[in-house]
């Protein structure tokens, strides 16, 4: 698949800029930070979480479990991956019952990855409330799915593709959108 | 790109890079296997038969449960073998379960080749649970993630298999494995049960007659089943085997502290194994159960969760599928920038 890119949706900065004021709504809107965990979703999920919890560590100076999810066995659409996806283990080490959870990812999209996520957290436990938080929201939900904390709204169309790049998987930092050259 | 696996027919045929996968795709199963629900949805509509023509219990069980975690049904076959010609009621055999439409074969029979021979007639992946004498492919992934877990590596080791190498399959498998790993591999047993040929399997296979002189410098010792049927044929009586060859604290001492002892099971305490042994530190018979769960739980996902194609395994190191590119959507492009148009 050949890709084109149209324009970037988030610098470096940006990003950085983003991520401060999604932590800082997070601690607002959570009404007290004791049973909040923030789970990053691989792959990019991952570093968007940890960095979210890093600001919230440093700005509120309140130490939020941060864990790791991997979607690859809830996924919906095994049968048409060309691909057979790479299993990975999840890391969360905390108990997930009565937690207030936040699922961290960077795009939303149809939701799928969002549905195979908390059908991930139910198989480990009970959590009290799940939320979610994305680096940018494009549109075209096929669930009804919906992130309480949004970085970028983005209108997109389908064959368009944001390419999300952090520094920690990518040595790169940025959010683009790409078009798919057929 | 590794070679993707279509059936598991034993471990010589596998390339080391196969091997290594399935040991790493096995890790998320292991802490599965942990998990409060024990469900996922994966296989969800697939069925696997488990055709056993030979007895079975804990390899029966353990593929039995890593279908149903998976979300899997069963077709549970169970025949007595005793009067099957070789090679004429296989066929009958493959014709009844391809005509019940499994999506793949685990199976287990008293011939060697069988399990080739169902995979050259059958259309679905087919995973050897043991055939004759010849190879059990999954025990030798459950020792060598139980090795590697335990040791931190696979690579270069000094492995004793202890008892009667002559009739197990699960030697044979555990030769080809470790061998492919670059391990030196030392044979014990009762002579009778200890040919020749076996040095010819793979390089670095010695074989030694008395259990004194094959511990030294063993990092894993793997003691195999003594088969009761056998111990009562005139060359070889109980008393003498556990004299000659018991695995005992004190023998397991020649070895070094951190030797570990695993075991394909069932054992027979007081026969091959003493009892301290068996229970003691440097066991690792328990976490060869759970572990076989988890291996078992990886091969039925990579062969059986994803519609056949000739796509190549991916590089694990590569990244995932569920890239922001989303899902594979059957909407069709939409041309128009900007706003959207209304239907029809």
């Amino acid at each position: 698949m050949r890709v084109v890119e149209k324009r970037q949706l988030l610098s470096a900065e940006e990003i950085g800029r983003t991520l401060q004021r999604l932590a800082h709504e997070i601690v607002e809107k959570s009404g007290g930070t004791k049973d909040l965990a923030l789970i990053g979703v691989r792959r990019r999920g991952v570093p968007l979480s940890q960095r979210l919890a890093a600001i919230i560590k440093t700005a509120a100076g309140v130490s939020v479990p941060v864990g790791t999810l991997d979607i690859t066995l809830y996924r919906d659409d095994l049968s048409t991956v060309a691909q057979q996806p790479v299993v990975h283990s999840n890391e969360i080490d905390f108990p997930v019952d009565g937690r207030d959870i936040v699922l961290v990812d960077d795009v939303l999209y149809t939701g799928r990855t969002v549905r195979a996520a908390m059908n991930g957290l139910f198989d480990l436990g009970r959590p009290r409330r799940i939320r979610l938080c994305v680096l940018v929201d494009r549109g075209h939900r096929e669930l009804p799915v919906e992130a309480s904390f949004i970085g970028r709204l983005v209108e997109t169309s389908d064959t368009e593709i944001v390419e999300v790049r952090l520094r920690e998987i990518d040595q790169e930092e940025r959010v683009m959108l790409v078009d798919r050259v057929t | 790109m590794l070679q993707r696996l279509e059936h598991l027919l034993g471990i010589e045929p596998l390339a080391r890079e196969q091997i290594t996968f399935i040991l790493d795709q096995a890790a998320p199963f292991q802490e599965f296997q942990k998990h409060a629900l024990k469900k996922l949805a994966t296989l969800r509509g697939k069925t696997i038969a488990l055709a056993f023509f030979e007895a079975s219990t804990r390899t029966r069980i353990s593929f039995a449960t890593a279908a149903s975690r998976l979300g899997a049904d069963q077709m549970n076959l169970q025949a007595e073998s005793s009067s099957l010609k070789k090679g004429e009621s296989l066929i009958d055999t493959v014709r009844t379960l391809e005509a019940m439409r499994p999506d793949a074969i685990v199976m287990r029979h008293s011939a060697s080749g069988a399990a080739d021979f169902m995979a050259r007639r059958i259309e679905i992946p087919v995973l050897n649970a043991g055939d004759g004498t010849h190879e059990h492919p999954t025990q030798a992934l459950l020792d060598a993630l139980t090795i590697r877990d335990r040791l931190g590596r696979l690579d270069n080791l000094r492995v004793t298999i202890l008892g009667d190498i002559l009739h197990s399959r699960v030697a044979r498998s555990n030769i080809h494995l470790l061998s492919k790993f670059g391990a030196s591999i030392t044979l014990c047993g009762p002579a009778m049960w200890l040919p020749r040929e076996f040095e010819y399997l793979a390089p670095n296979v010695r074989r030694v007659a008395r259990l004194e002189d094959a511990l030294d410098g063993a990092d894993a010792i793997i003691v195999l089943r003594v088969q009761t049927e056998r111990i009562h044929e005139p060359a070889l009586a109980a008393e003498e085997y556990i004299l000659g060859y018991q695995l005992t604290p004190e023998r397991l001492r020649l070895a070094k502290p951190e030797t570990i002892v695993l075991h394909p099971g069932p054992m027979i305490r007081g026969l091959e194994i003493d009892p301290a042994v068996a229970d003691g530190p440097q066991s690792c018979v328990l976490e060869q159960v759970t572990n076989g769960l988890a291996v078992r739980m990886a091969l039925l996902y990579h062969l059986v969760g994803v519609a056949p194609t000739d796509a190549p395994h991916p590089d694990p190191a590569g990244s995932d599928a569920v890239s922001s590119a989303g899902s594979s959507s059957g909407s069709s492009a939409a041309a128009a920038k900007g706003s959207a148009n209304a239907a029809g």
